[in-house]
C-alpha cells in the first residue's frame, strides 16, 4: 500500500487506476470536441479569405452587381442587409422583451399560459421556409407591401421572435427572488419592480440571446426568396418600402453561376457578411458589458 | 386556541390580526390566530420549522399576496383599519410596515441606490443625500460606509449588508418593521450588533422578529408568541413565557425537548 496509510485505507481503493483514467479521458473528449468546431471554423476562413481577399476593393464595395464579374459589387445587398437587420432589431427587440417580460413577471401560472409558452416552443422549431410562405400571404400580398425591406424585416421578425423570447425569459427568470421580494416590500408596484431592478439584471442575457437571434436573420435566406428579395437589385433601398436583396441571397446567387470568377466575388461578398455579423455583435457585447458592469 | 390573547399594555395595539388563517392551496399554515402588537415593543415570534411564524409575519405587510395559490382569511388591522380591506392597496401598506429578510439581499447597486430606491419610488420629495445619511446612522452603518457610498452593496460584509437592508427599509420611514430571521445567516459578532441595532431602533419602532434562537427571542423581545403546527400556543411578556409558560407545549420547546 503506498499513500497515506490509516484507517479503512485496505476496503478503499483512492489511488484506483480507472478513476483517474476516466478523468483523463473525459478531458480529453471535450478539448477533442472543441477543436471539431473550432478546426471547421479555420478551414472555412482559410479557404474563404484566399479564395475572397484578392477580390476584395472599395470598388467591390461600392459597386451594384452586373453580369461581369470584374465590375459586380456588394453595394446593392449591403446595404439591404443592413436595412433589414436594423429594421428587424427595431421591431423584434421590444416584442421580444415585452412578450418575455408578460410572461415571467404578469401572467398567471394558468394553462393559457402553458399553452402560449409551449406554442413559443414550438414555434422555435419550424423551419425558416414556412415564415417565409407566412410572410409572402400575410406581408407582401395581404398588407400589400410588395416585396418591400418592410415586409423582409418582418418575415425575419417572426421568425427570431420565438428565440428572443425564451431567450428573454431564461434571463428573467436567472434574476433572483429575493431582488423581487426586496422591491416589493419597499412599496415598489410591479413594473417598478421590473424597470429597476429586475430588466437592468436580466438585460446581459437578453442582449446574449438578441444576438444570437439576430445573427441567424443576417443569415437566412429562403424566407426572404419566399417573399421576393429580388437576386438583382441595382439600386440601395431609399425606405423601408423600396425593393431589396440582402447579401446572402447575393452570395447565392453569385455561387450558382457557371463561371468560376463569380466563385471568387462570392467569398468576398461571404467575408463582408462575416464582417457585418462581426461587427453587429461587437456592438451587442460592448452593450451587454456596460449593463453587466452596471449591475 | 383561538381565543384572543392580548398582550397587557394601555394603549390600542399598532397591529392586530383576528382570527387569521393562511392556506397554501389545502394546507392550513396558519390556524385562526388572533394576537396584538403594541407600539414600541419588540415581539418576537419563536416556534419550531413550519410552525406558521414565517407564514404569519408575511401577512403584516401582505407579502403573501405574491405567494401563489396563498389564501388568506380573517383580518389583520393595522392603526383600525383591515389590511386586507378590499379599498387597502398593499403598496401602500408596505411603505408603513417594512421587511428586513433571512439572507441579506441588497440590490446589486450602489450602498447610496440601494437606500434611495425605496424613497425614490414612493415618490419622496426632500433632500435625499439627508436621507440615505439618517438611515444609515439608524442603522449604524454610516461610520463604516460614509467614505464609500458609490461601491456596490455587494462589496459589504454580510452583516453590513444586512444592516444594509434594515437602512433601506427604515428610509421610507415605516411605523412597524418586520423581521424574518434577520441574524441566522450571520456570524455571532454581525448577530449581536443587529440585536444591539434592535435594542436602539424600538423606540422609533414596532418590530416583530422571527427567530429560530431562543436566546435571541430571550435577549431582543419585550414579548413573545409561541406558534406550533400554525396555532398560536402562547403569547405574553417574554420574562415570563422563558420563566414561567401556562402552556406544556411551550415549556417543552423552549426548555428544548422538542423543534
Amino acid at each position: 500500500m503506498n499513500g497515506l496509510a490509516g484507517r479503512g485505507q485496505e476496503r478503499f481503493a483512492p489511488r484506483s487506476k480507472l478513476r483517474y483514467g476516466k478523468g483523463r479521458a473525459a478531458r480529453a473528449l471535450f478539448l477533442l470536441a472543441t477543436f471539431v468546431g473550432i478546426l471547421t471554423l479555420v478551414v472555412l476562413l482559410v479557404d474563404v479569405l484566399t479564395q475572397g481577399v484578392p477580390h476584395l476593393s472599395w470598388n467591390f464595395v461600392n459597386s451594384f452587381s452586373s453580369r461581369f464579374a470584374e465590375r459586380a459589387g456588394i453595394k446593392a445587398a449591403l446595404f439591404g442587409s443592413l436595412w433589414v437587420l436594423v429594421l428587424t432589431a427595431v421591431i423584434s427587440f421590444p416584442l421580444g422583451v415585452a412578450t418575455a417580460i408578460w410572461l415571467e413577471e404578469y401572467a398567471p401560472r394558468s394553462w393559457v399560459t402553458k399553452t402560449i409558452q409551449m406554442n413559443i416552443a414550438n414555434l422555435a422549431a419550424v423551419p425558416s421556409i414556412v415564415y417565409g410562405i407566412l410572410g409572402l400571404a400575410v406581408f407582401v400580398r395581404w398588407f400589400e407591401m410588395g416585396q418591400s425591406v418592410i415586409a423582409g424585416a418582418l418575415t425575419l421578425t417572426l421568425l427570431i421572435l420565438p428565440v428572443m423570447i425564451i431567450a428573454g425569459q431564461e434571463a428573467i427568470r436567472s434574476v433572483p427572488n429575493s431582488i423581487r421580494l426586496a422591491s416589493y416590500a419597499l412599496g415598489a408596484t410591479r413594473w417598478q419592480t421590473v424597470r429597476r431592478q429586475v430588466l437592468p439584471m436580466a438585460m446581459p442575457g437578453i442582449l446574449t440571446g438578441t444576438i444570437l437571434a439576430l445573427s441567424r436573420a443576417v443569415g437566412e435566406t429562403a424566407p426572404l426568396i419566399m417573399i421576393g428579395a429580388v437576386a438583382y437589385v441595382p439600386f440601395v433601398p431609399d425606405g423601408p418600402f423600396d425593393q431589396f436583396t440582402v447579401l446572402p441571397i447575393q452570395i447565392f446567387t453569385w455561387i450558382s453561376r457557371p463561371q468560376p470568377e463569380f466563385h471568387d466575388i462570392a467569398a468576398a461578398g461571404i467575408i463582408v457578411l462575416l464582417v457585418v455579423l462581426l461587427s453587429f455583435n461587437l456592438i451587442a457585447i460592448l452593450l451587454r458589458n456596460r449593463f453587466a458592469k452596471r449591475s | 386556541m383561538t381565543a384572543t390573547q392580548t398582550i397587557a399594555a394601555p394603549v390600542a395595539p399598532v397591529v392586530e390580526t383576528r382570527d387569521l388563517s393562511v392556506f397554501y392551496g389545502d394546507v392550513e399554515a396558519v390556524k385562526s390566530v388572533s394576537i396584538a402588537i403594541d407600539a414600541n415593543k419588540v415581539v418576537a415570534f419563536i416556534g419550531p420549522s413550519g410552525c406558521g411564524k414565517s407564514t404569519l409575519l408575511r401577512c403584516f405587510n401582505r407579502m403573501n399576496d405574491l405567494v401563489p395559490g396563498a389564501r388568506v382569511e380573517g383580518a389583520v388591522s393595522f392603526r383600525g383599519t383591515n389590511l386586507y380591506a378590499p379599498d387597502v392597496d398593499p403598496i401602500e401598506v408596505r411603505r408603513r410596515i417594512g421587511m428586513v429578510f433571512q439572507k441579506p439581499n441588497p440590490f446589486p447597486k450602489s450602498i447610496y441606490e440601494n437606500v434611495a430606491f425605496g424613497p425614490r419610488i414612493n415618490g419622496y420629495r426632500g433632500d435625499m443625500d439627508e436621507l440615505v445619511e439618517r438611515s444609515l446612522r439608524q442603522a449604524a452603518l454610516w461610520d463604516e460606509v460614509s467614505d464609500r457610498l458609490n461601491l456596490s452593496a455587494l462589496s459589504l460584509s454580510g452583516g453590513q449588508q444586512q444592516r444594509l437592508c434594515i437602512a433601506r427599509a427604515l428610509s421610507i420611514e415605516p411605523e412597524v418593521l418586520l423581521m424574518d430571521e434577520p441574524t441566522s445567516a450571520l456570524d455571532p459578532i454581525a448577530t449581536q450588533k443587529i440585536e444591539d441595532l434592535i435594542y436602539e431602533l424600538k423606540q422609533d419602532y414596532t418590530i416583530v422578529i422571527v427567530t429560530h434562537n431562543m436566546q435571541q427571542a430571550a435577549r431582543v423581545s419585550d414579548e413573545t408568541a409561541f406558534l406550533y403546527m400554525g396555532n398560536l400556543i402562547e403569547s405574553g411578556a417574554t420574562d415570563q413565557i422563558f420563566t414561567n409558560p401556562a402552556e406544556e407545549r411551550t415549556e417543552a420547546y423552549i426548555t428544548g425537548r422538542f423543534g
